[in-house]
């Protein structure tokens, strides 16, 4: 691996860089990894978001936990830094069904409703998404590669895909 | 009594919630020497309160392959109960409980995987008996249910039921370790707050 910065992004947190950053979240379960990028700017933003609805949450302070907020949050962040959010394009990653249990109960298939809330807001935004790599029932790890906005996907026993 | 929250606790619930965590693993521990006729320590249960961004970290890194045997807990007491190995204790630890020599780097067969399951059976039962116990309260797991994956991918799924309710997750972890052939691994009881509040009451204790 070359000396490009890696820049960690955590559960309920995100962040934005720059070429030649590469944003990275590692273990993305039921969360849905949700990439931005500015192609012209070469400018990423990641965010690593928990539950798709800040409305139906009463303590909704930290943004980066949900989809809705996150992700607004995350087109302000990557504006600041110069990007234009008509230029901005998606990808998204994550959403599993990490236990069986999980599809007994409405409330516990999270992981479905990030991603369907995720391609909700970005439609509402006007933001195509190019790729996903979303659903079933294991864990990612994601990269956004900000000097060509490739996302690579890595899980347990089934190798890197690039999205 | 109000609504305990996990960003409000105070040293006296977490010496409390250390004390189940006490209790709990000590039976399971107990379950796991008997089980394979080995000598099982326990080391001191941890009351980790962590930010999300943290919560995949706490077994050694998020993307860390670990095996997770997971109960959804019902009754008077909710939430989930874990356990959780790395995959060369849990490859030990399958080889003992059916008398083979070990193999480090064998893949774990349908049988294995079985095992591990009803391992992970027996020793939330007996930590979850031993709450119920000294509580009076009725807690109820559901059947096992098991993932090999990335620590992070794993412990989502706890972190986001505290994700609906504040912005801070609380694991009462314990490690345990069979020294001679080294098979280590965590049991974590994840209860819902609204339990905790539930387990004081049943102890007698007011805040």
């Amino acid at each position: 691996m070359s000396q490009k910065q890696m820049i960690k992004v955590g559960m309920a947190d995100l962040n934005t860089s720059k070429e030649p950053g590469i944003l990275t979240t590692l273990g993305l379960g039921s969360c849905v990894g949700i990439t931005l990028y500015d192609p012209i700017e070469k400018i990423g933003g990641l965010t690593h978001a928990m539950l798709p609805d800040s409305t139906q949450i009463r303590d909704n302070k930290n943004k980066a936990k949900f989809v809705d907020t996150g992700t607004l949050q995350l087109i302000d962040q990557m504006i600041k830094i110069g990007a234009k959010q008509h230029r901005l394009v998606a990808k998204l990653a994550g959403g599993a069904q990490m236990f069986a249990f999980q599809k007994s109960n409405d409330l516990m298939r999270i992981g479905e409703r990030n991603v369907i809330a995720a391609k909700k807001i970005l439609q509402e935004l006007k933001i195509p998404i190019l790729a996903e790599d979303t659903g079933l029932n294991y864990g990612r790890t994601i990269e956004l590669h900000t000097e060509n906005g490739v996302l690579l996907v890595k899980a347990i026993g089934k190798g890197v895909k690039e999205i | 009594m109000s609504e305990i929250h996990v960003d409000h606790l105070n040293t006296f619930h977490l010496d409390i919630l250390r004390e189940i965590g006490n209790i709990g693993s000590g039976n399971a521990t107990t379950a796991l020497a008997k089980l394979i006729n080995k000598k099982v320590d326990m080391g001191v249960p941890k009351v980790n309160i962590l930010e999300f961004k943290d919560v995949a970290d706490i077994l050694g890194g998020a993307d860390t392959e670990v095996i997770g045997i997971v109960f959804d807990l019902s009754g008077d007491i909710t939430g989930m109960m874990m356990f959780v190995l790395d995959q060369r204790s849990a490859r030990i630890l399958v080889n003992l409980l059916m008398g083979r020599e070990i193999h480090e780097d064998e893949v774990f067969t349908d049988i294995d995987l079985s095992a591990l399951q009803e391992i992970g059976n027996i020793l939330a039962g007996s930590y979850l008996s031993s709450l119920a116990g000294l509580t009076h309260l009725k807690i109820a797991p559901s059947i096992p249910y098991m993932a090999q994956d990335m620590a992070g991918a794993i412990l989502s799924v706890p972190a986001i039921e505290f994700g609906k309710v504040g912005d801070k997750a609380l694991f009462i972890e314990t490690e345990f370790i069979e020294g001679k052939d080294q098979v280590s691994g965590y049991f974590i009881l994840i209860p819902e707050m609204k339990s905790f509040h539930k387990i004081l009451e049943a102890l007698g204790v007011s805040k």
